[in-house]
């Protein structure tokens, strides 16, 4: 099967049916080993246990930005293409990626307290991943209560590529203001700063989330495309209704 | 395994993450089983899509 194939919904499904349980297995296994690891982790010098919470916090920062991402290059196939399938995957992507943006946001407000003191603060890396899950909010706003499916879908590629420009800001807010939250320390110039026995579980655990987004993405994926076929024989349903009235 | 003076903080996070996860997963399987019954209804009323009428 060529790449291009998948472009066909019904091929689509059909490669989606089979591959979902793998990926849901290797999902769980992913998880037992990254939770097994994340457990055995050494407390840290400073922060203690609470370094803990880093396991989930650090995993769902990223997969709040990569869902918009995804939304961002799916975008493009609904605007530049006008792609459907590119329409169900920035749909998809989106309450998954407000899902782990939530998660993130919570795990690091109950991360701050012991290490900062405060649950949460004003700074940029803080504000910009507020102001993700807002951005958040209103794609899912524009698709939920759009009445044309195809206006609401074009509205929602805008925002998506509009608030692509949030990305950088998040990431280099650290960089670029003085911000209560640390900067990079795990992706940066000249190594990571975090001690093997915390950063491999850390990478397992975000081998986990991930494979537990592309599993989620790929099922919700299904149930747009079959949501999809309901109203399109819904309609077909009433049509012939009404032609049988008339 | 002994979680500090702090524990918590991190049991909310880990129990606040099992929860929206699985909230995720049931919504999926729950969304899932809906559309396909709703797509069993309309097919058994003898409605089907054009796409697969060609195909057949």
């Amino acid at each position: 099967m060529a790449v291009i194939d998948l472009a066909n919904p019904t091929r689509f499904l059909a490669l989606v049916n089979r591959l979902l349980p793998w990926l849901a297995g290797a999902t769980a296994v992913l998880f037992v080993l990254g939770l097994y690891r994340a457990m055995g982790a050494p407390d840290d010098y400073q922060q203690g246990a609470t370094v803990k919470i880093m396991f989930l916090h650090v995993p769902s920062a990223w997969l709040g930005m990569f869902g918009w991402g995804v939304m961002s290059v799916a975008a493009l196939g609904t605007l530049v293409w006008r792609h459907p399938l590119a329409d169900v995957a920035g749909k998809a992507a989106a309450p998954l990626g407000a899902a782990f943006t939530f998660i993130c946001l919570v795990t690091g407000s109950l991360w701050g307290r012991p290490t900062w003191g405060t649950y949460w603060v004003w700074d940029a890396r803080l504000t910009s991943m507020l102001v993700l899950l807002l951005l958040y909010f209103g794609v899912l706003a524009l698709y939920w209560t759009a009445e044309d499916p195809g206006r609401g879908a074009r509205a929602a590629a805008i925002l998506s590529l509009v608030g692509a420009v949030n990305l950088p800001i998040i990431k280099f807010s650290v960089d670029w203001w003085n911000t209560l939250h640390q900067p990079a320390s795990i992706f940066r110039m000249g190594g990571s700063t975090i001690d093997p026995s915390i950063l491999t579980p850390l990478f397992i655990m975000a081998g986990a989330f991930t494979m537990l987004f592309v599993t989620l993405h790929l099922a919700v994926m299904r149930n747009e495309i079959l949501r999809r076929r309901v109203r399109t024989m819904q309609l077909m349903q009433a049509q012939a209704l009404a032609e049988a009235g008339a | 395994m002994n979680l500090g003076p702090h524990a918590d903080f991190i049991v909310a996070s880990y129990a606040l993450t099992l929860f929206v996860v699985a909230a995720l997963i049931a919504w999926v399987v729950l969304d899932y089983a809906a559309q396909r019954r709703v797509l069993g209804d309309l097919e058994a009323r003898g409605i089907t899509r054009r796409s697969r009428r060609n195909e057949g």
